[in-house]
């Protein structure tokens, strides 16, 4: 079956540090993967390059087969114009650490601004899945509400609706929880659950929460400077850790509570 | 008086450039350079003047009694709501009758100089102000008297401040010095003017004109400005900028 | 005439002065508007990732904001007629003022474009918006509200300079009182009452931009 996701010797490089090292990396279909590890060890950068925020240096990302960051020219493989960008990174949708939400729209608009604009969905179709979105997210009675008038839990919940609501394939989702007062993580973390089990979408969530990482995946990723370390099943890794590094993160962070 | 003249006027670059010169294509250079004599001298006093006039109303401004205040506050709006060009022209045609009668020359450094210090006011006023409470606390904690705090204390920190907008100011200083052609003044823009009555090469004549303005401001102003700011800045942590 | 200040006088040339005064305000407003375009399609190419163009478009802004205004006038009034296009003094006028103030301007826009959080440009990007959509929803309807106060500054700074134009022969306020001046040789009046007309104009409209950007900036944490 073809992944539906795959790092091909992906590299980043900030000046002379090497961030991400010729990382090969598969997801297949309706997978489920949580990255987990120390900060500074690349696992932000690589949501961020498939969502095409940074640029690689080396290597190819493909999405769904098709080569996202680049074309192949002659043979070879050149970096992709916006316009291809566009195009092919329209199956992928994101949900932000810091939720990034329009503060001069409701949340409702929040949601349709994508499909209206992008999807070219006529204003009614956009409401209406707008509406149901945010409903599904148990938000439908602040649909008319402002970000600044929403709490951090509601705003991440509007944040993942108006991801949806541009039907992607594959969804990211980076620390969505780390910006979160502790008493509003688990609306949010029900919600993806919620997500998991009733859609067919591909998932890869960057996490500190472990618990949840080892309920929800089907496969974990400890990041190690730039490198997969060790990845296997949730059992797995957090149960049997082979990998040095894996063992001392897991039981640091353990012991942080 | 014609030695002092001649350097202020500029007839010194005049003699000198003229027969090197005259014929070549560059020969537009000679009344141009003679009038950015000019427009320099008036730039420098201009500027002494400006700071003068700003850092003694910026202070007036700061003042416990209210009269003192309010001739400052007078002296800002008026400055800067009415543009250089009319206070130009009522320091040039309408103060000598009421009996203020002085040389063009003056005129010009005068009415740059305290057009741009109203704005060198605000700017000092603001720094001042800008110095931490804690460090006025201190000086009255340890006794110091008004006069030294302020000058010892509060200025020296000020001062710093003040040197990037200080530096702002002075091009805009300079190119005020441009209007002071509309008042006989034999300046760079009156040269360039004048030569384009003459002959109307607009682009050599006013390009060259605004391109000499340019090497002023960017390659003399700035990097003097920013030799005072390393200056002033020696010892300085950037925590607090 | 006789005495230092003639008030008789002041009542007759009023009328001129005013009919300068309605020509300064057409003046004004035009070049601002040209001010206000100019300045964001500065700032935008200035934001163009290719250096070719946000280089250049440094260099000329720089070199626009740091030499005279007068020169700048006479030499687009001027420039024309050398290579045989006559330009009527309103246009003139009025390009060198949105030349020179745009440059101004853009300089605000960029603070304003700064000013939206990187994190919506990123959004924009993970709903796959085009870059026009995005200046267009996104991030102009966050950088341009904060910078009107600073912009409506620029309209006032407009206004005041309008009567560099009197060496144009555009007949705004200070041509007309140059005129009434020399055509009865009395400065006095006529000079001061240009003076007085435009404080009694630029005072009122500073405090009302202070005051108003006081209350946008109280009003705009609601959002």
């Amino acid at each position: 079956m073809e992944p539906m996701v795959r790092f091909e010797k992906v590299t980043k490089r900030y000046g002379s540090l090497v961030v991400l090292d010729a990382l090969d990396l598969d997801i297949a279909p309706n997978e489920k993967v949580s990255i987990i590890g120390p900060s500074g060890s690349g696992k932000t950068t690589v949501l961020r390059m498939l969502m095409t925020l940074e640029r690689i240096n080396d290597g190819v990302i493909y999405v769904d087969g098709e080569p996202l960051t680049h074309v192949a020219r002659n043979g070879a493989m050149v970096p992709a114009s916006e316009k291809h960008l566009r195009k092919v990174r329209v199956n992928i949708g994101m949900v932000f650490q810091h939720f990034n939400l329009f503060p001069h729209m409701t949340a409702v608009k929040n949601c349709m601004e994508g499909p209206l604009r992008v999807l070219g969905l006529k204003k009614d179709e956009a409401y209406s899945r707008a509406e149901d979105l945010l409903g599904m997210v148990g938000l439908a009675d602040k649909k008319d509400h402002y970000p600044s008038e929403l709490s951090g839990g509601q705003q991440q919940r509007v944040a993942i609706a108006r991801a949806l609501a541009m039907r992607p394939k594959v969804m990211l989702f980076d620390e969505v929880t780390s910006a979160l007062d502790p008493e509003v993580i688990g609306e949010v973390l029900e919600v993806i659950r919620a997500l998991s089990r009733e859609h067919n979408l591909t998932m890869l969530m960057v996490t500190h929460q472990m618990g949840f990482a080892k309920e929800f995946s089907d496969r974990v990723c400890f990041f190690y400077e730039g490198k997969i370390a060790e990845q296997g099943p949730p059992d797995q890794l957090f149960g049997a850790p082979r990998n040095e590094r894996t063992q001392q993160f897991l039981s640091a962070v353990l012991d942080a509570g | 008086m014609e030695l002092f003249n001649s350097i202020f006027n500029g007839s010194a670059v005049e003699a000198v450039l003229s027969p090197l010169l005259k014929g070549t294509a560059v020969e537009l250079l000679v009344p141009l350079l003679k009038g950015t004599v000019v427009t320099i001298w008036i730039t420098l006093f201009g500027a002494i003047t400006m700071t003068v006039t700003g850092v003694v109303i910026g202070l007036m401004k700061l003042s416990q009694f209210w009269p003192v205040r309010f001739l400052s506050i007078a002296y800002i709006e008026f400055f800067r709501g009415t543009s250089l060009i009319v206070q130009m022209f009522i320091w040039f045609f309408v103060l000598p009758t009421f009996g203020f009668e002085m040389p063009a020359f003056i005129v010009g450094v005068l009415a740059v100089g305290m057009n741009v210090g109203g704005y060198f006011a605000e700017v000092v006023r603001s720094a001042v102000q800008s110095v931490p409470k804690g460090q006025y606390e201190a000086s009255i904690a340890l006794n110091l008297p008004i006069a030294s705090r302020m000058r010892r204390i509060i200025l020296p920190q000020a001062f710093r401040l003040m040197l990037p907008p200080w530096g702002n100011l002075l091009i805009e200083l300079l190119k005020g010095t441009a209007i002071v052609s509309l008042i006989t003044l034999h300046d760079l823009t009156f040269e360039a003017t004048s030569l384009n009555n003459a002959n109307f090469q607009t682009l050599q004549n006013l390009g060259t004109a605004l391109v000499i303005y340019y090497i002023l401001g960017r390659f003399v102003i700035i990097p003097i400005v920013r030799a005072f700011e390393r200056r002033f800045n020696r010892g300085i942590s950037r925590s607090t900028a | 005439m006789e005495g230092l200040w003639n008030w008789g006088f002041v009542w007759q040339i009023m009328p001129i002065l005013m009919e300068g005064v309605i020509v300064t305000i057409e003046i004004s407003v035009l070049s601002y508007l040209l001010a206000l375009v100019l300045g964001l399609a500065f700032a935008l190419l200035r934001r163009n990732p290719r250096a070719w163009i946000s280089r250049p478009t440094g260099e000329v802004i720089e070199f626009v904001r740091s030499t005279p205004l007068l020169v700048q006038i006479f030499f687009i009034f001027y420039v024309g007629p050398q290579f045989g296009v006559t330009i009527h003094p309103w246009v003139a006028g009025i390009l060198a003022l949105g030349i020179h103030y745009g440059t101004y301007t853009s300089e605000v826009y960029r603070a304003g474009l700064e000013g939206v959080n990187k994190g919506q440009w990123e959004a924009a990007i993970a709903l796959n918006l085009s870059k026009y959509q995005t200046y267009r929803d996104i991030v102009l309807p966050q950088a341009i509200p904060p910078i009107i106060p600073t912009l409506g500054n620029y309209l006032i700074g407009i206004f005041k300079e309008t009567p560099l134009l009197s060496v144009i022969t555009i007949a705004e306020l200070l041509t007309r009182a140059k005129d009434v001046a020399s055509d009865h040789f009395r400065f006095t009046e006529p000079y001061i009452m240009v003076g007085v007309i435009f404080l009694v104009l630029s005072i009122p409209a500073s405090y009302f931009v202070n005051w108003s950007e006081r209350r946008f900036k109280r009003g705009y944490g609601r959002k």
